[in-house]
């Protein structure tokens, strides 16, 4: 099983459920917006504790509240490209990119360094400052950070969202490239059923 | 200017620079602790670092003095185990500053701690970074500016300190007459008044340059929204 999650969190006054068991290689999360894709997320992520459930991605569970276990974030290897990018504004592209890296090292890779910045077409932004990219060209970047992390799976929230078509057509069809190439589960949070048909092996709705 | 002046100057500088220096790991770990956890006792946590603000300065000064005097505590721990006595001496006159000094540092170093937004920490876990090593990589370096305005205003509260110092720290030329003990002196000496109008002068000039750079630094790290004061 790629993903295998049920769990119940409370990010704030509701709690939210959710159940997902996917094998597919790309699996989406659709739902409207403020259904708690994101939570679900950051749940597999480790960055908020489920009240409830357990939690295993490709075999190796991360959280089980009747069994105790809690893997902390920095241990889960997820790659995680979040929908508001979070680059770090005191290091430009380059060196948001490193981080990630040295984070990384002894880990095996998963995609070398040249072949992230020429897919996601970032050769040009690796000296600016992240507060100096557009919309499109900060969530390419978060991507790139995310794939370099050597990640034991990927979590995309909302990649598409917000992008012109001919932007969102290219990044869709990276997405795709990575999904063929890369051998790691991928979960993509996404408010629109249509942006992931032809990406995601398995569709699971929310709410 | 006398040299005995100088050394008054030279004196307030020392006493104020150790201040500074002694309470900036503390003001800044008081103000993480503040900005960023939820805890039993947070309320009763602020209103003992705010005190020393509200607090009649006289009675900060005694306080330390029950504390960190020969026949305190502390004082009597520091003496017999290092031989430190911190009464009468200028060192004394440090801490008291340093104690006068915290509110304010922790005020404006706490600010720039919540000014961080906590999503990035979040990112650097999920990239592999352990919580001190996400805060050694995030949370420090982003609130820098908040540490250097903190400091700028600790430095500038350390140079106007007057009666915690006079309590805990006595009168003593030479040892522990700061600017302002050493104006107040003056002022109590009969033809004093020129040496009192230079000194004055020159508090007047090095508090205002720290304030102005701490509130610069402030104003630069958060796009002029905040203030210290």
């Amino acid at each position: 099983m790629s993903f295998e999650v049920e769990i119940t969190v409370q990010p704030g006054e509701r709690e939210i459920s959710g159940r997902i068991s996917s094998d597919a290689r790309l699996t989406a999360l659709v739902g409207a917006s403020g259904i708690g894709k994101t939570s679900v997320l950051n749940a597999i992520a480790g960055l908020l504790r489920p009240i409830s459930g357990s939690i295993s991605v490709a075999g190796r569970v991360l959280f089980d509240a009747e069994r105790g276990i809690d893997i902390p974030p920095e241990k889960r290897h997820a790659g995680y490209a979040f929908q508001d990018a979070r680059l770090f504004p005191h290091r430009r592209v380059a060196a948001n990119l490193d981080y990630a890296e040295k984070l990384a090292k002894g880990r095996k890779p998963i995609i070398a360094r040249a072949e992230v910045v020429r897919l996601l077409d970032i050769d040009g932004l690796l000296v600016r400052w992240p507060d100096t990219l557009s919309g499109g060209e900060v969530r390419r970047v978060a991507i790139a950070r995310a794939l370099l992390s050597a990640p034991d799976f990927l979590l995309l929230d909302e990649p598409l969202a917000a992008l012109d078509p001919e932007r969102a057509e290219r990044l869709s069809t990276l997405i795709e490239r990575l999904r063929d190439r890369l051998e790691i589960p991928m979960m993509l949070v996404s408010h629109s059923e249509r942006d992931v048909a032809r990406l995601a092996s398995k569709t699971v709705r929310m709410g | 200017m006398t040299s005995a002046e100088w050394a008054i100057v030279m004196l307030s500088l020392r006493v104020s620079f150790v201040a500074v220096l002694v309470s900036l790991p503390i003001a800044y770990a008081l103000a993480w602790l503040l900005a960023r956890r939820r805890f039993p006792g947070m309320i009763v946590l602020d209103a003992l670092v705010h005190l020393p603000l509200v607090l009649p300065p006289v009675v900060t000064g005694w306080l330390l003095l029950i504390a960190f005097g020969r026949g305190g505590e502390i004082g009597a721990w520091l003496y017999e185990n290092f031989g430190i006595t911190l009464v009468f001496n200028w060192t004394g006159a440090a801490l008291a500053a340093a104690v006068m000094a915290l509110p304010l540092m922790v005020r404006a170093m706490r600010l720039s701690i919540e000014a961080v937004d906590r999503r990035l920490v979040g990112a650097a876990r999920t990239l592999g970074a352990s919580s001190w090593k996400a805060f050694l990589t995030v949370t420090l370096p982003l609130s820098i500016p908040g540490i250097a305005a903190g400091a700028m205003l600790g430095f500038a509260r350390s140079l106007g300190e007057f009666g915690a110092t006079i309590t805990f720290a006595a009168n003593i030329a030479g040892e522990t007459r700061t600017l302002p003990l050493a104006i107040y002196t003056g002022l109590q000496t009969p033809g004093g008044e020129d040496a009192v109008t230079r000194l004055a002068i020159i508090s007047i000039i090095l508090s205002l340059g720290a304030l102005v750079l701490s509130e610069w630094l402030v104003r630069r790290a958060q796009g002029g929204r905040a203030h210290v004061l």
